[in-house]
This record gives C-alpha cells, sequence and structure tokens, in this order.
C-alpha cells in the first residue's frame, strides 16, 4: 500500500479559504473582494484564483483609496487586476477630498475616519454589496481573535462584538436582510508567518516595498516615514535622509512606519521576522490612539 | 517549542521548508477563568515565543489597569479579547489563538466555561480534534467538569487531555493528582472517549506545560505539549467512504461543467464510481480539476472540483457519494439539539436547517426529552430555552443526504436558523433516520380541517389565479365566486389590490417584496384552506419559484393553478388600470411584463384563453373542473 501523506497545515488553511470563498459565491448575490494591496490581499486573491478555477472569480475587487498610499502600491494594484483579468472598483470619498481631509492637517484618527471608515461605508451603499471579503487574521489583534468568519454587519455596518452568530463546522450562515451585509475573511486562521510561507511556496507577487531598499525617509516621534511625495511638510529640524528600509505592513505613506532592514528578498524577510521582537502591527500608528482601540473601530465599520 | 530567534540567516530556507510540511491539530480548552485556563493559553503563547515585545509591554499596561495576579504578568489577559471581557475579568466569547512545536501547527478554540455560555463552548468545540479539560487541583471534578465532558462528547471530540491545574498549590502532591484522575475515568465511562490522558501542571509557573517538570518525579506522562504533539490528526476523516457537498456548479463556459466542493470523507481518482444524491443518479468522476492542474487522487479536506463522464443534473447542496457506499437519504431524523437562542424552541415552529451547503425548511416535531447538562439525567420538556440540550425529532420538508454524526460529522452536523431574524438559534448532531409514517407527531387538534369542510359539504381547495395585470384574473375570479355562492358552497377571494390595502400594506414592488407579498398571501391562503374554504387568489405572482412554494404548502390536489393565459399586446390595449401608459412613460418601476419577467406555468392544472372568451364562459369552465375533482 502507498505511503499516506496528511495534508500539511498550509494545504489546510487554503482549503478552508477556499471553501469560506465558494460559500460566499453561491449564497451571496453580490459579492465584493476587498482589495488593500498589502501581503494578505495578495494571498487572498491568490485563493480567489484557485477557488473558481477555471472560472473566474465571481466578483470584482475594490480598492478604498485614501489617496495617500505609495505610489508603489498604486502602480502594483493597476497592473495586478490587468494581468489577472479582475475587474476593479477603486472608491474614493470625494466629500473627504473636497474638505482637504488629509493625515498632516487632520491627524490620524479623523484622516482614517473619514477616508477609510467613512469612505468604505460609502462605497459599500453605493454599489450594494451584499458580502465583502476581507483580508484580516485572528492572530493580528486582540478583538479580531475573537471575530467571525461570516461576520455579520447591521445596515449601518455596525458590528456588535457582545451579538455575534454562533458559527459551527463549516456551515456558514450567510442570510441576511436587505441593506445589511456580512463581512467575510477567509484568512481567518493564518498567521503571518502561514501567509509568508505561503507566498514563498506560490510565488505570490507582493508589492515591492515590502523588500529592502534605499528610501527617503524621516525619523519623526521615534517612528521612520517615508518621504513618498511632496504633500509631507517637514518639522523644524527634520532632514530627510537616504536609508535601507522596508515596510512590514502597507497603508497610508505618513501613517505606516519603515522599518531598517538590509532584507531583499523573501526568505531574508522571513527570516527577519523569525527574529524579530516586535508584532507587525506596530509599525501602524493608528491602532496605539486609544486602549481597546480596533475593537471600537471595527464596530463602527472598519474592517 | 518553536523558537527560531536564533536561526541563522543560511538555514532560513530549509527550516522553512520543515516548517511547511507540519500538520495542523484543532484543539478545545475548556474551564473557566478560575481553573486558570486562560493563564494556560497565555502561557503557551509565552513559553513557545508566539509574543511579540510590543505586546508584552502592551499586556505590562493592562496588568496593571485590570490584571488579577498583583505585580506578575497576567497572562489571561492575552486571550481575553474584548474590552466588557477585560472589565468583567470573564471570558464571554469563543477566542483562536494559534501557536507552534517544532511538529505541529496549532488552532486553540478558547472557550468560557460558565453554564450560560454552552452555546459559546459548543462552537469551539465543533471544529476540534481533541480537548483539553481544565480542574483545579484543590477542588478536583466538579459540576462544571463534568458539564465539559459532556459537551465535549457531545460534540463528538475523543480524544481528551485531562490538565489538573495548579498542583503548586497542593504541594505537587501524587495522591491527589491520581484521585482525580480516577473520579475522571469512572465518570467519563460511556462517554465514549478513546484516549483521556491525566497531566499534572501549574498554567502559572509553567510545570509539565511545555516539558518535564522536576517538581513531579513521580509522574512519567507526558507533558501538555508533548500531548497535543503526538494526538491524532485527521486520519479518520480519510479513512471514511468518499462525500463531496456540491457548494458551487463550476460553469466557465458551454465546454465545461464541474462540480466545486471540499471533500468530507475518503478519497477519489479519476474511473472511480460515484452517485449524486438525494437524485441517486450514478456516473463516474472524468477528472479532478484544480488551479494546480489535475490531480490523480484527491483526499478528505481537500477543497475541489470533480468532472464527472455523464451529463448529470446537479446543484448545491447535493452530495456527491461513492457509489458502493451510499450515505441515507431521509426526510425525518432523530438528533441531539442545542438551543443557542433567547427565544424558546417551540415544536411545530418551521425552520431552516442547514448541512453542509444544503438548506432546507425544518421543524422539531417532538422533543422526545431534554437532557440535563450537568447529571446528563432525563427530563421532559415542552420546549428549550437557551443552552439546553435535547434529543428531538426533526422533519425536513425535502429529502436530504446525511451520515450520523457520530461516524462523520461533517455529514451529521447542522445548523438551525431563524426565518425571520436569520440568526443560528440552534445546532443539532443527527443520530439516526426515522421512518416517517411510525414518528411523525402532530399537536392533535379535534375538530380538523375534514371536519370544518365535511360540514360545508365540500373539499377545501385553492384556486390560484395567475397571469398578467389586465388579463382578467380577478374578472373571471370574481364570476366563479358568484356561482359557487348561489350554490349553497363556502368561498373566499383575496385579490391582489385589496390585500394589497392591508395585510401587505409595508410591501413595495421590488423582487424582495414581492416574493414576501406572495408568502403572506399563500400561507393565509393556507389557513382558509384549513378552515375548510374554497379559497380564491387572485394575484399575477410573476414567479415560479413562489407559485411553487404555495403549492407547497397544502396536500396534493388542493392547489389548483390557474393561468389565465391573455398576450402581453392584448393586456396592454385594455390596460384597466391605466399602468401599463405609466409603466412605459417610466413613471412606474418593476412593472410585471415591462421591466420585470413574467415566468408562464409549464403545467397549470387549468389555462384559460384570456383573449377569446368571456370571463362567464371561463368561470363555468373551472366550475366543471370542481365537480369532476370532486371538490363540489
Amino acid at each position: 500500500m502507498q505511503a499516506r501523506q496528511t495534508l500539511t497545515h498550509l494545504q489546510r488553511l487554503e482549503a478552508e479559504s477556499i471553501h469560506i470563498m465558494r460559500e460566499v459565491a453561491a449564497q451571496f448575490r453580490n459579492p465584493v473582494m476587498l482589495y488593500s494591496i498589502g501581503k494578505d490581499s495578495s494571498v487572498l486573491l491568490h485563493l480567489a484564483m484557485k477557488a473558481f478555477y477555471p472560472s473566474k472569480p465571481p466578483f470584482p475587487l475594490m480598492h478604498v483609496d485614501t489617496t495617500w498610499k505609495f505610489r508603489e502600491m498604486i502602480e502594483f494594484r493597476d497592473r495586478r487586476a490587468a494581468e489577472l483579468g479582475m475587474d476593479l472598483i477603486v472608491h474614493i470619498n470625494e466629500d473627504g477630498v473636497r474638505e482637504g481631509i488629509g493625515p498632516f492637517s487632520h491627524g490620524s484618527a479623523v484622516h482614517t475616519d473619514v477616508m477609510k471608515t467613512q469612505s468604505l461605508k460609502q462605497a459599500l451603499d453605493k454599489y450594494k454589496f451584499d458580502a465583502a471579503f476581507g483580508g484580516a487574521r485572528r492572530d493580528e489583534e486582540k478583538s479580531r481573535a475573537k471575530e467571525r468568519i461570516f461576520s455579520f454587519r447591521t445596515s449601518t455596518h455596525r458590528w456588535d462584538p457582545k451579538n455575534q452568530r454562533p458559527e459551527l463546522w463549516n456551515a456558514y450562515n450567510g442570510r441576511i436582510h436587505k441593506g445589511e451585509s456580512i463581512r467575510v475573511f477567509p484568512l481567518s486562521n493564518w498567521t503571518e508567518l502561514d501567509i509568508w510561507q505561503y507566498i514563498l511556496l506560490e510565488q505570490i507577487p507582493v508589492v515591492p516595498l515590502y523588500l529592502a531598499k534605499p528610501r527617503p525617509v524621516v525619523e519623526r516621534d521615534g517612528t521612520l516615514i517615508m518621504v513618498d511625495d511632496e504633500r509631507m511638510p517637514l518639522e523644524p529640524g527634520e532632514t530627510v535622509q537616504e536609508r535601507w528600509v522596508r515596510f512590514r505592513t502597507l497603508g497610508c505613506y505618513p501613517l505606516t512606519g519603515a522599518i531598517e532592514s538590509r532584507a531583499e528578498n523573501l526568505v531574508e524577510i522571513i527570516h527577519e521576522m523569525l527574529i524579530a521582537r516586535s508584532s507587525e502591527r506596530q509599525g501602524r500608528v493608528i491602532d496605539r490612539d486609544q486602549a481597546a482601540s480596533m475593537e471600537l473601530k471595527k464596530q463602527e465599520g472598519y474592517f | 517549542m518553536l523558537d527560531a530567534t536564533s536561526l541563522r540567516p543560511e538555514d532560513t530556507e530549509a527550516y522553512l521548508l520543515q516548517q511547511s510540511d507540519k500538520e495542523l491539530l484543532r484543539f478545545i480548552t475548556c474551564g473557566s477563568v478560575d481553573d486558570g485556563k486562560s493563564t494556560l493559553i497565555g502561557r503557551l503563547l509565552f513559553d513557545s515565543k508566539q509574543l511579540f515585545e510590543d505586546q508584552l509591554a502592551a499586556l505590562g499596561q493592562d496588568s496593571r489597569r485590570w490584571g488579577t495576579t498583583g505585580e506578575e504578568m497576567d497572562l489571561a489577559l492575552l486571550v481575553d479579547g474584548l474590552a466588557a471581557e477585560r472589565e468583567q475579568g470573564i471570558t464571554i466569547d469563543v477566542a483562536y489563538r494559534f501557536f507552534a512545536s517544532e511538529k505541529r501547527k496549532f488552532i486553540v478554540a478558547d472557550t468560557p466555561g460558565h453554564e450560560q455560555y454552552t452555546r459559546n463552548m459548543v462552537t469551539g468545540a465543533s471544529t476540534a480534534e481533541l480537548a483539553v479539560i481544565l480542574v483545579d487541583a484543590r477542588k478536583g471534578v466538579l459540576t462544571q467538569t463534568r458539564r465539559h465532558a459532556f459537551l465535549v462528547s457531545l460534540l463528538g471530540i475523543r480524544q481528551v487531555v485531562l490538565a489538573v491545574n495548579k498542583m503548586d498549590l497542593v504541594d505537587f502532591d501524587r495522591g491527589r493528582f491520581e484521585e482525580i484522575v480516577s473520579d475522571f475515568r469512572q465518570f467519563a465511562e460511556g462517554l465514549g472517549f478513546e484516549s483521556i490522558i491525566g497531566i499534572p501542571l501549574s498554567a502559572l509557573t509553567g510545570d509539565n506545560v511545555i516539558s518535564a517538570s522536576d517538581r513531579t518525579d513521580w509522574y512519567e506522562g507526558p507533558s501538555l505539549l508533548e500531548a497535543l504533539d503526538t494526538a491524532r490528526v485527521g486520519r479518520e476523516q480519510e479513512e471514511l467512504p468518499f462525500r463531496l457537498p456540491v457548494q458551487w456548479v463550476n460553469r466557465p463556459n458551454l465546454d465545461f461543467r464541474g462540480y466545486s466542493g471540499t471533500i468530507t470523507g475518503g478519497r477519489i481518482r479519476p474511473g472511480d464510481e460515484i452517485v449524486v444524491l438525494p437524485s441517486a443518479r450514478t456516473s463516474k468522476v472524468e477528472r479532478i480539476v484544480t488551479y494546480d492542474g489535475e490531480l490523480d487522487e484527491a483526499v478528505a479536506g481537500q477543497a475541489v472540483t470533480l468532472c464527472l463522464e455523464d451529463e448529470v443534473d446537479i446543484s448545491r447542496g447535493d452530495v456527491i457519494a461513492a457509489a458502493d457506499a451510499r450515505p441515507e437519504v431521509t426526510d425525518q431524523f432523530a438528533a441531539h439539539l442545542v438551543w443557542m437562542s433567547d427565544q424558546p424552541l417551540l415544536p411545530g415552529r418551521k425552520l431552516l436547517l442547514q448541512l453542509g451547503p444544503k438548506q432546507v425548511s425544518a421543524q422539531v416535531t417532538e422533543i422526545k426529552h431534554a437532557v440535563n447538562v450537568n447529571t446528563m439525567e432525563h427530563t421532559a420538556a415542552k420546549q428549550l430555552e437557551l443552552n439546553e440540550i435535547a434529543v428531538c425529532n426533526v422533519s425536513t420538508d425535502q429529502p436530504i443526504p446525511f451520515g450520523p454524526y457520530k461516524q462523520e460529522r461533517e455529514g451529521g452536523g447542522f445548523i438551525l436558523i431563524d426565518r425571520i431574524s436569520n440568526i443560528t438559534v440552534g445546532c443539532g448532531m443527527i443520530d439516526f433516520p426515522l421512518r416517517r409514517a411510525s414518528n411523525v407527531h402532530w399537536q392533535e387538534i379535534a375538530v380538523d380541517k375534514q371536519a370544518r369542510a365535511a360540514l360545508k359539504s365540500q373539499q377545501p381547495a385553492i384556486l390560484w389565479f395567475t397571469g398578467l395585470s389586465g388579463s382578467g384574473k380577478s374578472t373571471v375570479a370574481n364570476a366563479l365566486e358568484k356561482k359557487l355562492h348561489l350554490l349553497g358552497h363556502h368561498s373566499y377571494l383575496l385579490d391582489g389590490d385589496n390585500v394589497r390595502h392591508g395585510l401587505n400594506r409595508d410591501l413595495g414592488f421590488t423582487d424582495v417584496d414581492r416574493v414576501e407579498n406572495i408568502r403572506r398571501v399563500a400561507e393565509t391562503a393556507k389557513l382558509f384552506v384549513d378552515a375548510g374554504l374554497i379559497t380564491l387568489v387572485s394575484f399575477i405572482s410573476p414567479f415560479r419559484s413562489e407559485r411553487r412554494m404555495a403549492r407547497d404548502l397544502v396536500e396534493d390536489g388542493e392547489f389548483i393553478e390557474v393561468f389565465v393565459d391573455t398576450p402581453l399586446e392584448i393586456c396592454e390595449a385594455r390596460d384597466p388600470k391605466g399602468l401599463y401608459r405609466k409603466a412605459r412613460a417610466g413613471q412606474l418601476a418593476n412593472f410585471t411584463g415591462i421591466d420585470s419577467p413574467y415566468e408562464a406555468p409549464e403545467a397549470p392544472e387549468m389555462r384559460l384563453p384570456g383573449a377569446e372568451e368571456e370571463p362567464d364562459a371561463m368561470a363555468d369552465r373551472i366550475i366543471d373542473e370542481l365537480r369532476r375533482r370532486g371538490v363540489i
């Protein structure tokens, strides 16, 4: 008898994610995949290509653009969507643009609320999506560890952490009333290491910002901020320096701290991560605004 | 444990290769905060170097604010994620945690222990292959330990680790440990566990958590991590007969038709004979398609797409199974139910039942007995409250393929959904199928439909008039009702416009509202049939599925579909209410026949040529048909 190989943990995680995506395609009329261009989104998109093969994924990608993303992210986004033949919706909160909302002028909290949270809700209402995939993982943050894979949202996009639907076996309850929606997290059970291992194993393209190279940065409140365009005002005493840096997470460039690194390929990144002593969300300014910050943001409709 | 902090760059690739070969074990921890459950998980994360510096710093901050361990780090705060939980010092909801050893990756479902959170524990247990049940060494086996063991067994977990915690507080006393393990074994007899491993440990100090402690030199068993590393994973599923519940029909173009789903049992190769249930059509597997190429073989746990040799009509929710080991198909079965809603379960109420991708209408026909979760005693019950467990008979409105839960979890575990609120209100585990005649129990009512109808010298029926606006439905129905009245029969006419003024005043003309409109009318008509009346329903009812739904509500022969078949041009020329004109002018959206479809009946009981005959003549034809059918 042939020696029997049990599925590896990555094979199991992959199968679980594919199962979730197929449930969404079958249960909802108008799903969308929220595409944030980061490594988790790259894995999500790759899994979607697998889940429906030889069909194309039966939903579009949507990027909520705050207008403050790294330029390399935008280039990568447009290139990937074109290569894979996916429909891409880009949504910008024009009200926020008109009012000139930005992280430098209004601070990270207002900027994130208007250009990300409100903008996302605007887009979901505009296109009447009844399900939206996101790349969030349970290992990222404490309140995410308790969120369901099918996460119910009211017609005003609110999450009620104390009143979640029980989720058993692989039976996902996607029933909703008109106007309500479900956020779906197929990567819930993946860890950061799983994501990188999978990217390496499957050779999934990621934004080059994850790899180290000399980039113009300023040091501000102990965080290295990359000067990605001319909109970044320098404070007295600040100078732009060329340093070898890379990013562990990608968001709005003024709110995303770089780390000093010489890791120029995936294996080196993973090596740095394995010996690292600080978690990936540390680079994000927004989580630290207040205690239980993510839980509050999620309740209000932030992913 | 997995400690890669000293890994050299040049070894990374080899290390990753080894890491990607790991197995995955999902387990659940049961116990309450007092037992040190959250501390134990915090300890596993902490000692396996899964925590980063900033998380540790945040933990230090949280410990000072909410901690219960004085100056020590309160590891429990790592896992209590919600603000309400930190404030109240309790665990409310299931949290999933991740860590790894050199051999395995682990997903831990951390669940609350109090009785009022039974549903959360059941949720966490549903996907676990092993349970760690915590006991405080000072307190021994308590009522809640028994409850946890019972629930774990109910959800089909066969491997148990009995973690006797806080051994440091009983001086690592061997006698105390052995007494507790023996108590537990005695009680757990009959719960069907395949293995029970007792481990003396201290989550607070770390003894016997990761490696053997020198403070328990009398203990020769594994540490907790060693037990987790050697537990059985996954293989059981592969031993089952082949099953694939179809999630999604994959049709990119006319040349390809595949059936996508996750294999829940066994293995499959091209050429294997399969059967599709419930239709019982057979075929052979032609190809196993994946993005990474076609496979020679696929096993339980894999998500694939199957192409068959024959054209078979298969839809979502059907099960493709090994032809020589078919699952049973039934619409009546006995099951263990766990009720998860604040609103009690009432037998007879219609619910939705979801078993894998299959969703059907269902009801609990009888509660055989409730089970006391603390004592496992059987008690009588008329309804079930939140967190109560019972053995019930369940009936579905169509036959479903299933496997007994004890043998195949994925094939026998279902959730129950409330039709109005859409909330998951319960879950169940199928025990065995029931034969219909001998097991259906209905609420008995002395005066029934037949009695009422007999008094009126008629058989109750629904005459469902469907057709375009202006086709003449209501005119014919009115003429018919007059004739029935003159003949001394009891009838009632439900007319679209009239009902929309009252019962359905809140509904518009979107597809969703149209469906609800018909559902309410159909249910009303059903009540009138139960009252013994000849019920005339005059509604455009443009969708086949809703007319089908109305038909299915009543017994065979009671539903008579009357299609008033008048061509659109004639209806539009008549335009008795001026609606077509408005619709054409764009002042009226979703108008049937103009910008909303009308799905004509395929096999109506009667088809009336509305453009050719007078209403009175058509009413006479219906009278003849009713006589022929014995309704009047």
